[in-house]
């Protein structure tokens, strides 16, 4: 891929696009994935408060959580924080 | 037009209440206290309509003000020594992020041993920071450089923070005649700032996102462009100002050059002091002259050329000590060009007037005669203190 010269690039390094950290899927960084034991599952939404990537979805019509593995880095803050240990997690 | 009696430091805040200011953050430190104490008092009392940030430190003033700049606004602040040196990290950013901002930098000596006096090693410990610097020689210039620096931080093209910098105490703390535009004219000569870009909640950008190997080249590519291409701007601004003003601002200020044998290049207040110097010495004959660098960077490499390449024999003061390298900051500045435009002449580099160490015309003399014994093959040292004791 040919990368733009310096006199194209916009000035200073700024981003003039916003929302442009979605083109970039963080999920590939994972080594261990976050699943989710529905049946344990108490909707708290601890993880969906903890999560620093934005990465539980949250479903307020059945009442249920899903991760979004395009951007889930991994971390295991979700399984950490859940009171109920309905999130564990898995070697990719 | 008005004269009245101002110090450097007050004609600097003189200055920055005409330009109508919308942000100052700024930390008081000696010898700058003045500026920030008078700009505070210009708030309080509804002189402008300005937010003044009362920091912890200079290295939250300077981020205030870069925050205040991203989103538009005309900003000021002012440091000196210490408070440069804790700045030094948000320097680089406010000028990669190509943000304006004027400072005043009261220029004194850094610690160890502490010393509030006036020399240049603050400055040149930053000299590499990406800021347009310009050095004034009185109270005056201290004003009309204030005001011209906000029209060339501003410049779209340019887009740069700029440093007015004048000597502490010497400047700073003496009270001189000080010629005081209209409020009118300033207002006509600095109209409202068009940034390059800003933040803006309706049309959202990232500003300073991390940049690696792949990219990170390019933007300093970019930036050496934009201060090298300031050399347009801040002519164009000074010739303006001369129109507006009556007083005439150049990169560099000559004296006696043209049939002058010693040349000394110097800055800051020690140009006054050196040109009254060689005044006197030309009255008995002597071919001298002086060359005061006003743009320091980006640094005035023709205009420096053209007016050097006669002389037999060049004496460059220097304010402040580059330890371990082969001249002071000034001099070794000046021998690059020599040796980019081909010209061989004779170098003597003077390191003076350290943690404020007066300079009188008997100190001047003695560089002067340095230089002729130099001339004659009588000195074989490169650099020389000067008014230190052995």
């Amino acid at each position: 891929m040919s990368k733009t010269g310096w006199r194209n690039l916009p000035i200073a390094g700024i981003i003039p696009k916003a929302g442009s950290s979605l083109e970039y899927k963080t999920g590939t960084w994972r080594a261990f994935k976050p699943v989710v034991d529905e049946s344990k599952c108490t909707f708290c939404l601890l993880c969906w408060i903890y999560c620093p990537d934005g990465a539980v979805k949250r479903f307020n019509s059945n009442k249920k959580i899903s991760i979004d593995y395009d951007y889930c880095k991994g971390c295991g803050i979700c399984a950490s924080e859940c009171p109920v240990k309905a999130i564990s997690m898995v070697e990719e | 037009m008005r004269v009245i009696g101002l110090t450097g430091d007050e004609a600097v805040a003189y200055a920055v209440k005409q330009c109508d200011v919308d942000v100052i953050a700024a930390y008081p430190i000696t010898p700058q206290t003045i500026i920030v104490e008078r700009i505070s008092d210009f708030v309080a009392n509804g002189e402008i309509n300005a937010e003044y940030v009362c920091v912890e430190s200079e290295h939250s003033a300077l981020s205030a003000c870069i925050g205040a700049s991203a989103m538009g606004a005309r900003v000021f602040t002012a440091t000196a020594s210490q408070g440069l040196a804790l700045m030094h990290e948000i320097l680089y950013i406010a000028s990669s992020l190509r943000l304006p901002i004027v400072m005043a930098v009261v220029n004194r000596a850094l610690s160890a041993p502490i010393n509030i006096h006036g020399d240049h090693s603050d400055m040149m410990g930053s000299r590499d920071c990406g800021w347009i610097q310009i050095y004034t020689e009185n109270a005056q210039e201290a004003y009309d450089i204030t005001i011209q620096a906000f029209k060339i931080a501003e410049n779209p093209t340019t887009s740069l923070p700029v440093t007015v910098n004048l000597d502490g105490f010497i400047i700073s703390h003496s009270m001189e005649r000080v010629e005081i535009l209209d409020d009118d004219d300033v207002k006509r000569f600095l109209p409202h700032r068009s940034p390059l870009y800003r933040l803006d909640v309706e049309n959202p950008i990232t500003i300073g996102p991390l940049c690696f190997t792949d990219y990170y080249f390019e933007f300093k590519r970019q930036q050496a462009e934009a201060i090298e291409g300031s050399y347009k701007t801040i002519m164009n601004v000074m010739n303006e100002y001369s129109k507006v003003s009556g007083r005439n601002y150049k990169f560099i200020d000559t004296y006696g050059i043209e049939d002058a044998e010693i040349l000394i290049i110097c800055m800051g207040s020690t140009c006054g002091t050196a040109r009254f110097t060689a005044k006197r010495l030309r009255e008995r004959g002597e071919k001298v002259g002086i060359i005061k660098v006003s743009l320091y960077r980006p640094f005035p490499c023709e205009e420096v050329i053209e007016a050097i390449k006669n002389a037999e024999v060049l004496v460059v003061m220097d304010r402040a000590v580059s330890f371990g390298a082969p001249s002071g900051p000034l001099c070794s500045d000046i021998k690059n060009v020599l040796y980019d435009f081909g010209l061989k002449i004779k170098i003597l580099n003077i390191i003076y007037g350290l943690g404020g160490r007066d300079v009188s015309q008997n100190d001047i003399e003695q560089a002067f005669k340095l230089g002729f014994k130099l001339k004659l093959g009588d000195i074989k040292d490169k650099v020389l203190w000067l008014g230190v004791r052995e």
